[in-house]
């Protein structure tokens, strides 16, 4: 078995484990991903403080404006702000 | 020489969603919440000779909105007393001495302490968004906050996949790191 079959380096777990946080990763990267997290500390500590964040912001329930919406309000502010320039 | 000045060009971009978030997390609908956001941006604008330059531009905007958001609640408080109240009681005859107990407030529910603490917590996230570039900030809102996927969020940016996860990667790095000092 080829040792880059299994093992993947720091940054690929990295970019995993933020796919993850978007239910964006595969079975197999998730299999990776595991792997790594049993044994490296640094991929450990990256994933927790990355799923601590996936939680606060889940927790926060914070919204902000679509882009057609900001569109719209930018539009309404700019005519106004024109009148007083 | 006052200590903050105002610019208005940069409201839209550096304060809507911030005050959108705001005001949402207090009237709980998107459309008026929006109305109310374009309220005080208007009302800022107007009263701009008034602003003594000792708080923040943030801070002088979310006190106009807080009475924006005052003022609402008074016009339909004042419209409620004239609308017809209704109640709905539940017409299955097998539940009937039940209704009561079914309208009781839920334990489970999220108390008043829970939501001072999660509009505590957007504020904070929100801070930390504002330190963060301008792309970087835009691209996680898109996908964390609206939940874009990443086809329609690489098509409207006009950026690679890869591109869009480095970004991605980048921002979380600032945020966790911002949230570490201000919140965990």
């Amino acid at each position: 078995m080829k040792k880059s079959f299994l093992f993947i380096s720091c940054e690929e777990a990295h970019h995993i484990c933020d796919k993850r946080q978007y239910g964006e990763a595969t079975g197999w990267e998730r299999v990776k991903l595991g792997i790594r997290l049993s044994w490296c500390r640094i991929t450990r500590a990256y994933s927790n403080r990355n799923n601590k964040l996936t939680e606060v912001m889940q927790k926060a329930e914070v919204d902000c404006l679509k882009n057609d919406e900001r569109d719209k309000l930018k539009k309404q502010f700019e005519e106004e702000l024109a009148k007083h320039q | 020489m006052p200590k903050h000045q105002l610019d208005p060009n940069n409201w839209i971009k550096l304060y809507s969603d911030y005050l959108f978030n705001y005001t949402i997390t207090r009237v709980n609908d998107r459309v008026i919440a929006q109305d109310l956001v374009s309220e005080t941006f208007l009302a800022g604008l107007k009263s701009m000779a008034n602003f003594k330059g000792e708080a923040s531009e943030r801070t002088w905007l979310i006190s106009i909105l807080k009475r924006k958001i005052i003022d609402y609640y008074r016009k339909i408080n004042s419209n409620k007393g004239k609308a017809e109240v209704r109640m709905n009681y539940n017409s299955d005859t097998d539940a009937e001495g039940d209704w009561l107990e079914e309208r009781v407030a839920d334990p489970f529910d999220k108390t008043a302490e829970d939501k001072l603490e999660n509009l505590e917590l957007g504020d904070a996230i929100y801070d930390c968004l504002g330190k963060l570039p301008e792309k970087q900030a835009e691209v996680f809102k898109m996908k964390t906050i609206l939940g874009y996927d990443t086809e329609t969020i690489c098509n409207e940016l006009e950026i690679t996949a890869s591109n869009l996860w480095v970004i991605i990667h980048r921002a979380r790095t600032a945020l966790a790191d911002c949230m570490q000092k201000n919140w965990f």
